[in-house]
């Protein structure tokens, strides 16, 4: 570019002869000079506003493209996310302790119809209840026609079935892929697993939701997606389990008995190893619950954990052990037990009228079950602390086992506690618990003193309870029981090989209307093996039972629940890997002056 | 130079478009694989949990005991019971060697006859 001079010398010497001011040259030279450089700096700011705005354009356009576009279009998960394992099941399995499955899931189809599609309903009608005969030809038909558009007609198919149906070829029959929740081992460990249905249904997917039992509790654990992977292992262990059920289903018939349950529990983790209650079910095809009648002759009640019973003589062990843990007593002392005792307006009796007084050691207290000698003991510990230690044992909540029915079975305790209420709870009477109740407290006397919170589920570690009892006085509380089992009521548990300890319980049972039963009884044995070093207890209990191998029939526990859970104890704990101990004869004269010498 | 800085670019423009063109093919034949091997996942584990579920409804305490008890004559199992454990000392040890009993006349039948046979000719 040229530079122009501001004063050119041409026009001011032509300027100054004209007699012009040449001042004025420069001034409009200097004029057309910033003239130039706005022009410029106007179109450089324009184009800077263009691009700018252009630029601007563009990112709105784009976004609001973007935008559109996904509001317009169909959503999809991004393919590339390919994910790492695609799980299958949308609950996850339960497994025993030893990863045997006792649930798992298995896929099929439910039938529905769409019969705006069909093209002859008639036909549609005839064949599918030729397949399904718990179908209804003119129901269906009229349900066909009746101008619905959807309808559900069956919720789970076989694959036979499935294809009858595809050899219909109706257009109008559609399936709709679901997951059924199978129980492999059938009738086994029902009451565990209570059952599962379908919740809400849609046609490409149904969810399953527990109906009762762990399936119910823990619905939320094994649905949840991020442990579908994950199988739920519980404390139970299969084999344990069926051979229970074996011995309890034969020892049930023999003993003439209404219902039975049993539970097998591991003393130190309060793991439920076993927890069988008969009559049962299949889960896979769950009855449907009594309407009227007592719910608990239905094959659905749990004994072992809604049966809430009085517990009879097999809580006078507690007393006996808190007498000692609080120094009261040590099992040698004496104690009344002149037979009938009264108190106040009421007669304190034993089994059948016997006296075994006037005064019993408390070892034989528990040994004979003596009702008197019990009471005397409970009075001198006193309702408010009898009431502390009973609580302190969990039988004043419902079980924390995680079952729906044991959270919902609350024990019955009475209101208010006066001596009298003391002197029958110490034996048992005027208080209900289940048998589940009694299997932890029991497992408390049996690990030393230490209470255990009862679980269904594997534990990995030993969890922390509070202790209840000193050791030694629960050293003393289960030579007490071996006591009743070696010279006592329950004579028929000693099993050669497995030292046994325990205490039987013999209740009447509750009339509905008030009052008790003459001849309906429920039997208990509350038991811990080996007796040396306790590691399991077994609660049987049988409902209803009578031995009719006698003269007389017979209804207490010794004769009934005794021999079931001996032969319990003699096909499990060969399972449990326990070695039987060889107990050596006792030594005849000749013999230990041999071995004198 | 500056053809040459031209030529280059629109070079390296064309060779990178075309690397777009296979990658962006190669892509989407992956995600195609992948597709198709979840598809196959998928179904596997299904035939995986089916069979898991046949395993376990085939080897159901009851039907084992079941066929126990059925093929008892050829597998003779029976419950465990508690006087089957033993005690060390009570398996026989060093074995004791089983001692043949001497041979006394022996009879040796290979290279007799019927009689009829040696009568016959």
């Amino acid at each position: 570019m040229t530079r122009t001079p501001l004063r050119p010398l041409a026009r001011i010497l032509s300027a100054r002869d004209a007699g012009e001011n040449p001042d004025h040259i420069e001034r409009e030279n200097i004029r057309a000079r910033h003239e130039v450089v706005r022009e410029k700096s106007r179109r450089r700011a324009e184009g800077r506003l263009l691009f700018l705005g252009l630029a601007f354009l563009a990112s709105f356009g784009l976004i609001g493209a973007r935008m559109g576009l996904l509001a317009a279009s169909e959503p999809m998960e991004p393919r590339s996310a390919a994910p790492g394992a695609a799980i299958l099941a949308q609950r996850a399995d339960i497994t025993d302790r030893n990863g045997r499955v006792l649930a798992t899931n298995l896929v099929t189809h439910a039938l529905y119809a769409q019969p705006k599609d069909m093209v002859d309903p008639a036909r549609v009608a005839r064949e599918l209840a030729a397949i399904f005969p718990d179908l209804k030809e003119d129901d269906l038909k009229r349900r066909l026609t009746d101008g619905r558009s959807f309808l559900w007609i069956k919720k789970k198919l076989s694959p036979e079935q499935m294809q009858k149906v595809h050899e219909i070829g109706d257009p109008g029959l559609l399936f709709g892929p679901r997951e059924m929740r199978l129980y492999p081992n059938g009738k086994l460990a029902a009451h565990i697993l209570g059952g599962a249905s379908f919740g809400a249904e849609g046609v490409n997917s149904a969810e399953v939701i527990g109906t009762a039992g762990i399936e119910k509790l823990l619905d939320a654990r094994l649905r949840d997606p991020a442990q579908t992977a994950e199988p739920l292992a519980l404390s139970i262990d299969l084999t344990l389990q069926a051979t229970v059920t074996e011995v309890l289903d034969a020892g049930m018939k023999m003993m003439n008995a209404k219902g039975a349950a049993a539970i097998l529990m591991d003393v130190r983790t309060g793991e439920v190893l076993s927890l069988v209650s008969l009559p049962d079910f299949d889960p896979n095809d769950r009855p449907n619950p009594l309407v009227k009648g007592d719910p608990a002759d239905s094959p659905l009640f749990n004994r072992a954990v809604q049966g809430v019973y009085e517990l009879g003589s097999t809580f006078k062990i507690f007393a006996a052990a808190q007498a000692m843990e609080l120094g009261l007593v040590n099992p040698d002392t004496l104690v009344d037990a002149n037979a009938p005792m009264v108190w106040g307006k009421h007669r304190i009796k034993e089994f059948q009228g016997k006296n075994y007084g006037p005064k019993l050691s408390v070892s034989d207290v528990i040994a004979k079950s003596s009702n008197v000698g019990t009471a005397h003991i409970a009075l001198m510990i006193g309702g408010l602390r009898q009431q502390a230690f009973l609580k302190s044992l969990g039988f004043f909540e419902p079980s924390p086992l995680e079952m729906v029915e044991a959270r919902s079975s609350k024990p019955l305790i009475p209101a208010k506690w006066p001596d009298i209420v003391t002197i029958t709870a110490s034996y048992g009477h005027g208080m209900s618990a289940s048998p589940m109740h009694l299997a932890s407290a029991y497992a408390t006397i049996a690990n030393g003193g230490v209470a255990v919170t009862p679980t269904l589920l594997r534990r990995s570690s030993l969890p922390d309870g509070t202790r209840l009892l000193s050791e030694r006085v629960a050293a003393d509380a289960v030579a007490m029981l071996r006591g009743v089992v070696d010279h006592g009521t329950a004579s028929y548990a000693r099993i050669p090989g497995y030292p046994v300890a325990g205490k039987t319980g013999t209740a009447d049972k509750p009339k509905r209307t008030g009052g008790y039963y003459k001849d309906k009884v429920v039997n208990t044995f509350a038991s811990m093996f080996p007796a040396s070093d306790p590691r399991y207890v077994l609660v049987v209990t049988l409902d209803e039972p009578v031995d009719t191998s006698g003269t007389e029939p017979r209804r207490t526990a010794g004769y009934t629940a005794v021999p079931v859970a001996a032969e319990v104890i003699r096909r499990t704990a060969p399972l449990m890997g326990l070695r039987p101990e060889i107990e050596l004869a006792q030594p005849n004269e000749v013999t230990a002056v041999s071995q004198n010498n | 130079m500056r053809a040459l800085v031209y030529l280059l670019t629109f070079a390296s423009v064309i060779g990178l478009g075309f690397w777009a063109y296979t990658e962006n093919y190669a892509t989407q034949q992956a995600l195609k694989d992948v597709a198709r091997l979840n598809a196959e996942i998928a179904d596997l584990r299904e035939a995986l949990s089916i069979q898991r579920a046949e395993w376990a409804y085939l080897n159901r305490p009851d039907r084992l005991r079941e066929l126990a008890t059925i093929n008892f004559d050829r597998l003779r199992l029976l419950p465990l019971e508690p006087e089957q454990f033993g005690v060390a000392s009570q398996v026989v040890y060093p074995m004791p060697t089983v001692v043949m009993p001497d041979l006394q006349m022996p009879v040796d039948v290979s290279g007799i006859e019927p009689l009829d046979e040696v009568q016959s000719p």
